[in-house]
């Protein structure tokens, strides 16, 4: 992870303002990754027999329109939840692929603090808030402390513990926690009362609000705090930071907690919004922890891009449904789309300069933004 | 008896595919190339193997085309992080979500039904004695990649590539070439693991069938250090950890435990392991500075 990383952010920091940072940004290796894949995705449609202006049209309409907005912002609630989940240790050159357990059991843990809490309604919900947040926490930094302790490769341990946590989830609405009667896997109601409050009569829940908060703290921490740039600083060059004093285990730990936290606020919001109960599957099903990696990986873990594309992903999601039902092209194909736009991001390919050719040697020292090999692939969001 | 021979038999039935996938990964990482994306790999091949069992009624000419289409699909890994240097572990990433969206996709727009295709006239690879015809392959493949990667030249400079690509090179000996074969060699092992899960195990497709196989198979590579038979070894253990969770479902325990069994024991072999190799490393420490031999 680290060197696309180095690069997008050494360059980053010499970027120029106005048009020269336009530029860049039209010229970086995301628009080259977003305009190949829906150019991939066309290619997909025109073979399948549909027309792909309808469909992407179908797609923009089904999720922006007056119908759709409400249900995309319901979605980007979960998948911006995700993508900061991912960015933060992303930041850091880490990555946590354990998404889907720790959401899980954020959900689980929100679901029984929903439903056995003692305390008046209000006051449930933000326990069952803390709860799912904690419980995703704890189990990411068990992930962590496979890292730090054992030697287990994050990426590995994280992913291994995420299949018996949503096992464990799986089990637990199929037996103890089962509604009675019901033919679903699925814990029974939350009391009325133990819901985010939604936004007039739409699904949208305060829980966006939650979300966008954590997006502005992550900004803030980014920008402005010591903690920020000891991420920043190890994303960019660990050696480097450790031999600066970042203590590596301790930011490992922490950033994967705080990971883990995310995906457990996203867990529990979603058992606290419609359907207000812990449904089997209907947490991992939809893929947002895969959606939120891959906004995360677009954006490399900027604050603000991974915002918007976290945004750009939840359009792409529900605008697959409203173009499934318009055009009868499977939706898979927005998964399609997701991924080939992360294969050519990571192949690091971008638009040819068209105007001049890339100087043997730099002309102009003074000014070289425009003539940077690599613009930022952060810069253009942050 | 809990342990006999019946569950042996089937955890070298289960242990197939992963030891394949293991295998093609096991390449890869001498010739340092970090390849996480056998999920996606196997992924393509079990598709391609249904696809093709089912449209020509021959498994064979399926077992050949998921080889093919794996080893076509692996290239994004070749060229992306070969040639043009991209980060491995984010095309992996990349390629094994890539392989769901595509299958999940072809699955709706070829055979018209969502989540699984399964049909009684699909016709799944022949037993031959008690085993597929492909466990055999496999072990077989142990064999020759551990003569391969011991003995033989091209397996000297493939682990020269990956060690040192820089003196491989001053030597003539092109990294490129070595890693975009081991690269592919990769991807027909797993299209092969692929058809194995699809018309060997099972003979049926289902989407994301392949359920973290290829992880466990990254794991297996790490596990058995990239040698041939500690690949083996260690996809012997996951294949031991599925049979027993098969058996103990049918003693009633529930599905989700038993699921979550082969991923646990997993993850703790590695944990043992890795311990085991600190304190030997320890150890030698010791005896450096001290002088003295334990």
């Amino acid at each position: 992870m680290a060197s696309a990383l180095d690069l997008a952010r050494i360059k980053g920091a010499a970027r120029s303002r106005g048009a020269a940072r336009i530029k860049g940004a039209l010229r970086s290796p995301v628009t080259f990754s977003v305009v190949a894949g829906l150019v991939i995705g066309a290619l997909f449609l025109v073979g399948t027999g549909a027309d792909p202006l309808a469909a992407y049209g179908a797609v923009v309409s089904g999720s922006l329109g007056a119908d759709g907005i409400g249900s995309t912002l319901t979605t980007g609630t979960s998948v911006l939840g995700m993508a900061l989940a991912l960015a933060i240790p992303l930041r850091a050159g880490l990555i946590n692929l354990g998404g889907d357990g720790q959401m899980v059991l954020g959900g689980i843990a929100a679901a029984v603090t929903g439903l056995y809490s003692p305390l008046p309604a209000p006051l449930t919900v933000v326990l069952a808030l803390l709860a799912g947040v904690s419980a995703g926490a704890a189990y990411a930094a068990l992930a962590a402390l496979c890292e730090n302790r054992f030697g287990v490769p994050l990426l590995v341990s994280s992913l291994l513990l995420s299949y018996p946590a949503t096992s464990l989830a799986s089990y637990l609405v199929r037996y103890p926690l089962k509604e009675p009667g019901s033919s679903l896997p699925q814990t029974r109601r939350l009391p009325e009362g133990v819901a985010l409050p939604a936004f007039g009569t739409s699904t949208v829940t305060a829980g966006l609000v939650l979300v966008v908060l954590a997006a502005a703290a992550y900004w803030f921490a980014d920008r402005r705090t010591a903690i920020g740039y000891e991420i920043r600083m190890t994303g960019l060059n660990a050696r480097f930071a450790a031999y600066a004093g970042v203590e590596r285990k301790g930011l490992t730990l922490r950033l994967v907690a705080t990971s883990g936290a995310l995906a457990g606020l996203v867990g529990a919001i979603g058992v606290l919004s419609f359907p207000y109960r812990f449904l089997d599957g209907s947490l991992t099903a939809p893929g947002y922890t895969w959606t939120g990696l891959t906004a995360a990986l677009l954006a490399a873990a900027a604050p603000l891009g991974t915002v918007v594309a976290a945004f750009f992903f939840a359009v792409l999601q529900v605008g697959g449904l409203s173009m499934e039902r318009t055009t009868e092209v499977p939706r898979e194909l927005t998964q399609v789309l997701q991924a080939i736009v992360i294969v050519f991001l990571a192949a690091r390919l971008r638009f040819p300069r068209l105007r001049r050719r890339k100087p043997q040697q730099p002309q102009e020292p003074a000014d070289p933004a425009p003539t940077a090999r690599e613009p930022a692939s952060q810069g253009e969001f942050a | 008896m809990f342990f006999d021979s019946d569950l042996l038999m089937s955890a070298l039935r289960a242990l197939t595919p992963i030891l394949l996938a293991a295998l093609g990964g096991a390449l890869c990482e001498r010739a340092g190339v970090f390849n996480i994306g056998l999920e996606g790999m196997m992924l393509m091949g079990c598709f391609t193997a249904v696809t093709t069992s089912w449209f020509t009624g021959s498994p064979w000419l399926g077992v050949l085309a998921a080889a093919l289409a794996a080893a076509a699909y692996s290239l994004i890994l070749a060229v992306g992080a070969v040639t043009l240097r991209g980060d491995a572990v984010v095309l992996g990433i990349a390629m094994n979500l890539l392989a769901v969206g595509l299958t999940g996709f072809l699955l709706r727009t070829v055979f018209g039904v969502q989540g699984t295709f399964d049909d009684p006239s699909l016709a799944g690879l022949p037993l031959v004695g008690g085993f597929s015809p492909l466990a055999y392959l496999a072990w077989a493949a142990v064999g020759v990649a551990a003569l391969l990667l011991s003995r033989h030249v091209w397996g000297l400079r493939l682990r020269g590539v990956g060690e040192a690509p820089d003196a491989a090179a001053t030597l003539g000996v092109s990294p490129t070439r070595y890693k975009y074969a081991a690269v592919l060699v990769s991807g027909v092992l797993c299209g092969l693991a692929g058809a194995q899960l699809a018309l060997g195990n099972v003979t049926l497709f289902s989407e994301n069938m392949t359920a973290g196989r290829g992880w466990i198979a990254v794991v297996a590579v790490m596990l058995g250090r990239a040698l041939p038979l500690g690949v083996l070894l260690a996809a012997l253990l996951f294949g031991l950890a599925e049979a027993a969770g098969f058996r103990l479902q049918g003693l009633g325990m529930p599905q989700q435990a038993t699921d979550a069994a082969p991923y646990v024991v997993t993850l703790v072999a590695l944990f043992l392991s890795t311990a085991q190799r600190r304190r030997r490393a320890a150890a030698r420490t010791r005896t450096r500075t001290t002088g003295v031999t334990s």
